[in-house]
């Protein structure tokens, strides 16, 4: 079958099983949007390119399809890296086919010239500049592949503007050949049953678990390793939706904010399994004394992760839905009765705790703790990056895999909301709410055009507190609280800026008002602002200042 | 301490950026590098020479083998295995001291590749050392300019670096 490069791309997306693409016209992409036009796909028009992508990415967390991303060159494609980042530092599977001007222009700094796949390539999983039309159809196909398998990531197809015009013979591949790439998926049986005797070994064992668990679907094989062998799992922001936040063995999160029994199990174990997690600085603190008396055993899809970070004692490669059935298999229930006492005096001597005095100002937590309760905790979560972030974490008791997206590696404000409606797009009868700040909200509020056009009912609730909130609590803390360029005091009415978009927006000042109006976003069909005013100057507790060692934590005053 | 990589890679535009780009924003330090096609066309090898400690050795080879377009790496540091470097040295030389710096590249067996009134050009191969010794020995004439290719190496004996070619990919 003769086609045009517009054409394959777009029969391609089909043979992929795509639905839906996030994206933003322009001219060196105008044959692809033709092409569209004759298309069944749906094209969610973003209101910037950083929201098509950021939307992408949500859609793909939420649903666990690759998130599909059309732009145009130049400026198009560069507005496109911070989303392109957020994905690759999360390991999100996504396509993202750009324009790009003709191949004889290239180099030549055409107009809206931009080399995007050599801007990206520290941050994409593998990138393609498209010289021969014939070859689209194998790029395509291969991106796909690789975006998706082994540790997913993001994947460029940068097309020249010629090449969609130009004809060649259409035969969509039905596998990929590529010698290069090969991931492991099945661990060494001989290594897990050295972590299975390691296990039955342990008297102070704690589950250190991660985006790998959700992302490989793992949570039922988790959750049957913690509780054959009665292990409490601490998780990373990443992980949170991969463990059940009521179970008795949840510790939550762990880490910089995480929670103070948490970072004591961690601290005080002697052996933590890490599976489908990176042993992040967040997450370790000072490294050398994160290490010292334990053993460690880690799990993870991406070889290059295993003793990067930190040294290990038995290293399984594999998929860690994959090596968790193995495992399960061999473990055998390890007595922890007196290490899970311990962990409980830890959890009696250093609760989570804020004041909410319901005649005064509305504490932030509380907020959060009201969308659990309202929501009944069945709400698929995004939340943008800061304080409101690290309070979900701490809050939000998540139950269901693939019910948060959070911008955990990158930290990029601005992602929260157009990854909401990615969320709510890939999973349109689920309630979606965006916990967001009134600094990172601002960072991709045009996209509330993108929520009322195409009715994206999901609900924003700012915490509002005046303040870029996390940076105001590093200076207070250790800036000696001369605040620069953190307060956001004379930002705008988020309740009329909603209603300028045609969105409906609430404003609630007090904290007897908070349920109430959740509970009225809940029952407004369509997109909803609320904006929460909250105490300015709240600090997330606890926290492990930087390079400190992750049990010397700041536990902050009880008021 | 120095190791000696063989980096068989994709032969297509951009991998050499991708490999580079992977050593510079990691931080790990390149000390000499070398690329040439093999013989399947389609092929390059990379020579690469690099100052590490073990574990971030293991990292470059772990984090080279994460981009697709690299094949295979092979560290060449402790297997038996022949190093070779070119370099010409362009130096000053007059009528009164040309015979002695020619004496100067026959103990190196090294070649003169251009004559000039007042220059030389040697051609010298060899490993390292040799090259730093003969730089050394003529500096004192006055060396005008020198290129250095970096190290190429090859296992010694007829074992290969293609043996199980992309079957060790993410082990």
């Amino acid at each position: 079958m003769k086609l045009n490069g517009a054409q394959m791309v777009i029969h391609s997306l089909k043979k992929e099983g795509v639905d839906t693409i996030f994206g933003y016209p322009g001219g060196a992409v105008l044959s692809l949007y033709d092409q569209l036009y004759d298309s069944d796909i749906r094209h969610i028009l973003a209101r910037h390119e950083q929201g098509a992508t950021h939307a992408a990415d949500g859609y793909a967390r939420a649903t666990g399809r690759p998130g599909v991303v059309f732009a145009t060159s130049g400026p198009g494609a560069t507005n496109l890296v911070t989303g392109i980042t957020t994905a690759y530092m999360d390991s999100v599977p996504m396509v993202i086919f750009t324009g790009q001007v003709a191949i004889s222009l290239i180099g030549t700094d055409a107009f809206q010239e931009a080399d995007i796949t050599g801007i990206t390539y520290p941050v994409t999983k593998h990138s393609y500049l498209v010289k021969d039309v014939n070859q689209l159809p194998v790029i395509i196909k291969e991106a796909f592949h690789i975006a998706t398998t082994g540790r997913c990531g993001p994947v460029l197809i940068d097309l020249p503007k010629d090449i969609q015009a130009a004809e060649g013979k259409f035969d969509y591949p039905a596998g990929v050949n590529i010698p290069g790439y090969n991931p492991t998926y099945h661990g060494h049986p001989g290594q897990i049953a050295r972590a299975a005797k390691m296990i039955a070994q342990a008297e102070r064992p704690v589950i250190y678990s991660g985006g790998g668990i959700v992302f490989s679907g793992a949570d039922n094989y988790l959750l049957q390793l913690a509780e054959l062998t009665n292990i409490p799992v601490t998780t990373t922001l990443m992980g949170l939706t991969g463990f059940p936040g009521n179970h008795r063995l949840s510790l939550g999160m762990l880490g910089m904010h995480g929670n103070y029994w948490s970072n004591m199990a961690v601290s005080e174990a002697d052996l933590i399994i890490a599976v489908g997690a990176r042993f992040d600085e967040r997450v370790t603190g000072n490294v050398s004394r994160f290490v010292e008396g334990k053993k460690i055993i880690h799990i993870d899809i991406d070889p290059a992760e295993i003793g990067k970070n930190i040294g290990v004692d038995i290293p399984i490669v594999g998929d860690a839905n994959l090596v968790l059935c193995e495992l399960v298999k061999k473990v055998e229930p390890v007595d922890t009765t007196l290490w899970l006492e311990q962990i409980e005096e830890w959890k009696q001597q250093g609760p989570l705790h804020y004041e909410q005095d319901m005649d005064g100002e509305i504490a932030p937590q509380f907020v959060i703790e009201q969308i659990y309760e309202q929501t009944e905790g069945k709400a698929l979560i995004t939340t943008e990056v800061g304080q409101h972030q690290m309070w979900t974490a701490q809050y939000y008791r998540f139950s269901r895999p693939r019910s948060l997206a959070s911008s955990g590696g990158l930290g990029a404000m601005g992602y929260g909301f157009p990854a909401s409606l990615g969320v709510q797009v890939g999973r349109p009868d689920e309630l979606v709410f965006c916990i967001a700040g009134d600094g990172s909200f601002l960072m991709n509020a045009q996209e509330l055009a993108t929520a009322v056009a195409y009715n994206i009912p999901v609900k924003v609730a700012i915490i509002n507190n005046g303040y870029l909130g996390m940076v105001r609590q590093l200076q207070e803390l250790f800036c000696r609280g001369r605040y620069h360029s953190v307060q956001l005091e004379k930002g705008p009415d988020f309740a009329k800026l909603a209603e300028a978009y045609g969105a409906v927006g609430l404003r609630v000042d007090k904290p007897a008002e908070v349920a109430p109006a959740l509970r009225r976003a809940m029952e407004t069909p369509g997109p909803v602002v609320i904006d929460f005013r909250v105490k300015a100057d709240e600090n997330v507790f606890p926290m492990v200042p930087p390079s400190a060692q992750i049990n010397e934590m700041i536990r902050g005053t009880k008021k | 301490m120095r190791h000696v990589l063989a980096v068989l890679v994709d032969n297509k535009p951009g991998v050499l950026v991708r490999v580079a780009g992977l050593f510079a924003r990691r931080g790990f330090n390149i000390e000499s590098l070398a690329v040439g096609t093999t013989v399947d066309k389609t092929i390059s090898r990379m020579t690469i020479e690099v100052e590490a400690d073990e574990p971030t050795l293991e990292q470059i080879i772990k984090q080279l083998y994460k981009l697709i377009n690299v094949l295979k790496v092979s560290n060449l540091t402790n297997e038996p295995s022949v190093h070779r470097e070119l370099a010409m040295i362009k130096v000053r030389a007059n009528s009164a001291n040309r015979a002695e710096i020619q004496q100067i590249f026959e103990t190196f067996r090294a070649k003169v590749v251009d004559v000039s009134h007042q220059s030389l050009i040697a051609e010298v191969t060899g490993n390292e050392e040799k090259i730093e010794a003969i730089i050394m020995l003529l500096s004192s004439y006055g060396i005008l300019e020198i290129v250095r290719t970096g190290k190429i190496s090859l296992l010694r004996g007829n074992k290969t670096t293609r043996n199980g070619e992309a079957k060790e990919k993410g082990q």
